[in-house]
């Protein structure tokens, strides 16, 4: 049998009509199931790209000329101060989501089915509740008359109520309140995944309970520890609504001062270009967590 | 009981009780301030201080006889069902196709419809701003479904792409090779078995719009105001304590949405 004819034994080999069409039908349903997706790309592509993109375009116009002036703004001593605002508030909540979501997520992965499920209704609460909804009880808990300020002074531990709102300690638990979901869930999908009898292993050679968690149990944990700390920093970053309602006009993040540009002072140039500089920094810190874990199964909820 | 091991590796449950009372104090942190408003949205008192001096329902009532409350929860519930109407079949569409397009395409196709999960929401709001402005689409019922169809198609790719992973391709092909068409295969064979998926998916895309903050103070507003808006600019410039008690019936629907699916997963769970 040659290639290139058919003698019609039913078997066509490589190069021949046959497979050249079959390469052609599978082409062609290959593309019909990718135009599937085309309704969504549209959206994004006219309602995010293209915004983002003239976005991007009017950081380098300056009174109608190209011009680097809105970025060497971000010099300036004002803008200096809003980035470390940013980051500052960005890496404490982070530090406290993982200290605060290790031991939950550490338990839930050992204990029983029922418990888990238990203590993840607990966990799943805030993450179905409306974030103005959570902000404003914590406006209502850490006000000057609220339950933690009336508790502390009632057992005398306190004299006056403590400012716990309307600056940075508000917002900083606000959105610890808001990110820990986030930190647990990624950190309890990875702690599950630990094999317990390298513990088991490391017991029988005569470590302590601690040292065995120590050398063995927490470094097979760090990835998820760092998926999770990048996840919750990257999100910190952007955060506008509870630094906006629990800072009191006192802590500046980056967000707000985008939208104070934009709508308080009608200047797109500075708008944008600290957009674009929030937008950088967001994506390049989450090519970093690609490397830890796939992005789009964090968001899954599970 | 106490004295029993917690794992293998011989620490007893009293060695690790300070390792409960820290995970049980996460958990308490995490629920105690949203349960507090509930009860505390009965205070008669406009600062909510604690403890509460009266017991009152004039929030509720402040909140059932106030036409501008009315209206824009009924605003968000039509933007809400309206998105999901909307994102479901994209991303039900978008992560069936992807997922058997062999093309190399699709891998860059994926990331760009997820990207609106990943692009900080404020420069999502400005740009869309911008964009209604020139269209007159700003305070519009169709600019405000839209720009949540896009928020919350990403969560239904997700969900269904997550789904899709577990079905096995080969009853899909034996169902055409038996003599459906693509579209009768999909729904008789394949759509059956995402179904969790696909509800979950819509589910994230409800509540995604119901509670979407930032894009809607932006682009919502006149007779179009959602309640996120109006509950947003009421806290920030004055607290109006009508938002106790709207936040107290939030919280009420959330616990039923969060239980509801508790008990879906775990019945499900059992019969399998």
């Amino acid at each position: 049998m040659s290639a290139g004819t058919n003698d019609g034994l039913g078997y066509a080999g490589p190069g021949t009509d046959n497979t050249r069409a079959q390469a052609r039908i599978e082409r062609r349903d290959s593309f019909v199931s990718m135009a599937l997706s085309f309704p969504a790309l549209l959206l994004v592509v006219v309602l995010i790209f293209g915004p983002v993109g003239w976005l991007l375009g009017l950081s380098f116009v300056d009174d109608g000329h190209f011009s680097l002036a809105n970025y060497q703004r971000m010099l300036a001593p004002a803008y200096v101060s809003i980035f470390t605002q940013t980051f500052q508030i960005s890496i404490m909540v982070t530090v406290l989501a993982v200290v605060l979501a290790y031991p939950l997520a550490y338990l839930m992965s050992q204990c029983s089915r029922t418990v888990a499920a238990l203590l993840m209704i607990g966990v799943m609460l805030p993450f179905w509740t409306s974030l103005l909804v959570r902000t404003y009880a914590w406006m209502v808990v850490l006000q000057r008359r609220g339950i933690i300020n009336e508790v502390l002074q009632w057992l005398h531990i306190t004299d006056a109520p403590l400012r716990l709102v309307n600056n940075m300690t508000g917002t900083t638990i606000g959105m610890l309140h808001v990110m820990l979901p986030f930190m647990i869930l990624p950190l309890l999908s990875s702690l599950r995944q630990i094999d317990l009898t390298y513990m088991n292993a490391a017991s029988n050679m005569g470590a302590s309970p601690l040292r065995a968690f120590w050398t063995v149990y927490f470094p097979l944990s760090l990835p998820g520890v760092f998926a999770g700390a990048i996840l919750v920093f990257v999100m910190c970053l952007g955060f506008y609504v509870t630094p906006q309602l629990l800072g009191g006009g006192k802590v500046i993040m980056m967000s707000i001062k985008i939208q104070q540009n934009a709508a308080l002072y009608f200047n797109w140039g500075a708008a944008s270009a600290l957009g674009v500089v929030l937008l950088v920094i967001t994506l390049g810190l989450f090519v970093i967590l690609g490397r830890f874990a796939r992005v789009e199964s964090m968001f899954g909820g599970k | 009981m106490l004295n029993r091991p917690a794992t293998d590796t011989q620490i007893t449950h009293l060695q690790r009780l300070w390792l409960y009372v820290l995970g049980l104090l996460v958990v308490a942190f995490l629920v105690l301030p949203v349960l507090i408003v509930v009860p505390m949205s009965f205070n008669d008192s406009r600062f909510m201080s604690f403890p509460p001096k009266a017991f009152s329902l004039r929030w509720y009532q402040n909140f059932v006889t106030s036409p501008e409350w009315l209206e824009a929860i009924w605003v968000s519930i039509r933007a809400a069902v309206l998105t999901m109407l909307i994102a479901t079949p994209f991303g039900v569409a978008t992560a069936y196709g992807l997922s058997k397009s062999g093309s190399r395409w699709s891998g860059i196709i994926m990331m760009a419809v997820i990207s609106p999960l990943i692009v900080p929401v404020i420069l999502v709001a400005i740009g869309l701003f911008y964009l209604y402005a020139r269209l007159g689409m700003v305070n519009s019922m169709v600019g405000i479904v839209l720009a949540h169809v896009v928020l919350a198609t990403p969560f239904v790719i997700i969900t269904v792409s997550s789904a899709l992973s577990h079905v096995d391709a080969g009853l899909e092909r034996a169902a055409r090779n038996l003599g459906a068409g693509p579209l009768r295969a999909f729904v008789n064979v394949t759509l059956p078995q995402i179904r969790t998926g696909v509800m979950s998916g819509a589910l994230f895309a409800f509540v995604t719009s119901l509670d979407e903050v930032v894009i809607s103070s932006f682009i919502s507003g006149g007779e179009n105001t959602t309640l996120t808006k109006k509950m947003f600019s009421g806290l920030r410039d004055q607290v109006d304590p009508t938002i106790a008690a709207v936040s107290s019936i939030l919280i009420v629907l959330s616990i039923v949405i969060l239980l509801g699916v508790t008990l879906y997963d775990r019945r499900r769970g059992a019969g399998t």
